[in-house]
């Protein structure tokens, strides 16, 4: 049968991370999948050298619009285990709470999108109306719904203001319900299972061969999470379950995705009741020789950095490795065998950048359009219509 | 495998071709080694200490270029780190990518940002960089010279 190529990608105005994906499909099943970066590459780690230590908090706040505490967290870990100092308690907490509120909007931000692909708008409309309360939290927290500014070497930048933790906690408790509504939908509904259950496998193997992080290898059965094997924050402090399933599904990611936001709703719980009294910063003056590395569990897996100081106020080296690094190579061995009405889901399962798909195209091999992309989601969306029918 | 032994192993499978132990923390252990004995120790930890390969961080050094290749052994709650040194003359390095898919990208990226070969990568492309950039010019070598100055701004941004 003659092949056909199909490019997804580059640029898009929705999407945060430009890529290139290049499907090459059979009839309607890929058989072979390649990909490109760099289609914007910001040059942050060069930058960074360029800034103080300080201000590279900052920037790296900026990598990802969606996790943008998990860089700073990360980087501010590195640079505090330079000299080997810890922030104070109370910190710790605040920024436990900053990075758990956090996972929450982001897996549901997914959830929405997610929903959307498979033609769920319900789940859309349900899921981002959620996320709304919980960047009202960040919002009472930080002042801001994104990009927080809260962390420094050494501790917090803002403190907690103790009549917002009733505020704060009233909101937490309120989507605990619609959590579990959403929860108990995804595991009834037999279209979901059809158009998820046994789509897109990673094997565990694949996993750790690649390298996968996150709900992307926990799905596989890889049991790994930072917060659990190098506990940092005040993550050791209370009970929370690691999430894990086996299959390495789409559905399995979406699960996964949806329980560790209850675990999230825990931790918040038990740190902001019983957060420390205190200090919220060491006041760190200066950064002397050598290099640190910090790592913190980001929304969509471990995220990597490494600080080298030569006892300066700018860091000579400073390098990120963001979690979707790891996982996106994933995609070329979960893509291919599967059919191209998936592939929209499949690559969604990651969450590297769903708006990817919004910029798909079919092209047969003479180069003659086909297919927009808006098409190749109706395509996805009408397969689950035609299930629902059955 | 605890802390102890995993780098005692490593000390004595290295042989001639180690070159040096910082313990910086219980979290955090740095081991130099000569980049003869990088595949085989890559390989030992991940097969039998139950290492992940993390990421490795290219570094223009002073005298030479350095590469430290990141592992976690989550087990024991260590990031142990390799590093390797080589000459500005002459960077050439053994790839890790044939026998661990996930350092597959990171060669690349390193290969073209500080201008280190890697010998055996199974599919070395750029990976971040765009096709026009020059052959020669490494942007994250300590005397990469802006190439392009009006790149940007000339785009009236």
């Amino acid at each position: 049968m003659a092949t056909q190529v199909i490019p997804i990608g580059p640029y898009h105005p929705l999407q945060e991370e430009p890529e290139f994906f290049r499907l090459t499909i059979e009839g309607e099943r890929v058989v072979a999948a390649d990909l490109e970066l760099g289609y914007n590459h910001r040059g942050i780690e060069k930058l960074s050298e360029r800034k103080t230590f300080d201000q590279s908090t900052f920037v790296v706040e900026r990598i990802c619009g969606i996790c943008s505490t998990s860089h700073p967290y990360a980087y501010t870990l590195a640079v505090e285990d330079i000299e080997g100092i810890q922030a104070p308690p109370r910190a710790q907490y605040i920024r436990t709470i900053i990075a758990e509120g956090e996972r929450i909007h982001s897996h549901l931000l997914w959830l929405g999108l997610a929903g959307h692909f498979l033609g769920y708008n319900t789940v859309f409309m349900w899921g981002w109306k959620l996320r709304e309360e919980i960047l009202d939290v960040m919002e009472i927290l930080s002042g801001n719904r994104n990009n927080y500014a809260m962390f420094k070497p050494g501790g917090v930048r803002r403190d907690i203001r103790p009549q917002d933790i009733p505020v704060v906690l009233t909101k937490i408790e309120g989507i605990v319900p619609t959590l579990q509504m959403l929860l108990d939908a995804v595991r009834d509904d037999p279209v979901i299972h059809a158009r998820t259950a046994g789509v897109g496998m990673l094997s565990k193997a694949g996993a750790l061969a690649w390298g996968a992080l996150g709900p992307t290898a926990r799905a596989s059965g890889v049991r790994r999470d930072v917060r659990k094997d190098s506990p940092y924050g005040a993550y050791g402090d209370m009970e929370w379950d690691l999430i894990a399933a086996e299959n390495g599904d789409v559905y399995d990611k979406l699960v996964i995705r949806l329980r560790e936001m209850l675990e999230s709703v825990k931790i918040l719980r038990y740190c902001l009741k019983s957060l420390p009294d205190g200090p919220i910063d060491l006041n760190v003056k200066h950064i002397p020789p050598g290099e640190g590395i910090g790592h913190v569990e980001a929304p969509r897996g471990e995220c990597f950095h490494y600080v080298r100081s030569d006892g300066t106020n700018l860091p000579v080296r400073h390098k990120v490795r963001a979690p979707t690094y790891m996982n996106l190579p994933t995609f070329q061995e979960t893509v291919v065998g599967s059919m191209i009405s998936d592939a929209a889901i499949i690559l969604a399962a990651i969450d590297p950048c769903y708006c990817c798909t919004e910029r798909m195209g079919v092209y047969d091999p003479g180069g003659k359009r086909r297919y927009t992309g808006a098409e190749l989601v109706r395509l996805c969306q009408e397969k689950t219509e035609r299930l629902r029918k059955g | 495998m605890n802390r102890e032994s995993i780098l005692n192993t490593l000390r004595a499978r290295a042989g001639e071709d180690w070159v040096a132990l910082e313990d910086k923390a219980p979290a955090r252990a740095y081991a130099e080694i000569r980049a003869a004995a990088l595949p085989r120790l890559a390989r030992w930890l991940v097969s039998e200490a139950g290492a992940r390969f993390n990421i490795a961080s290219g570094v223009d050094g002073r005298d030479a270029l350095e590469v430290l290749y990141h592992f976690t052994v989550e087990d024991i709650d260590l990031v142990l780190t390799l590093r390797v040194r080589v000459p500005k003359s002459d960077p050439v390095l053994p790839s890790l990518a044939e026998a661990m898919p996930a350092a597959n990208w990171i060669e690349r990226e390193i290969s073209e940002m500080l201008g280190i070969t890697f010998t055996g990568h199974p599919g070395m492309k750029r990976l971040l960089l765009p096709d026009d950039w020059p052959a020669d010019s490494y942007p994250l070598r300590q005397d990469y010279a802006e190439w392009d100055a009006g790149a940007i701004r000339n785009r009236g941004v």
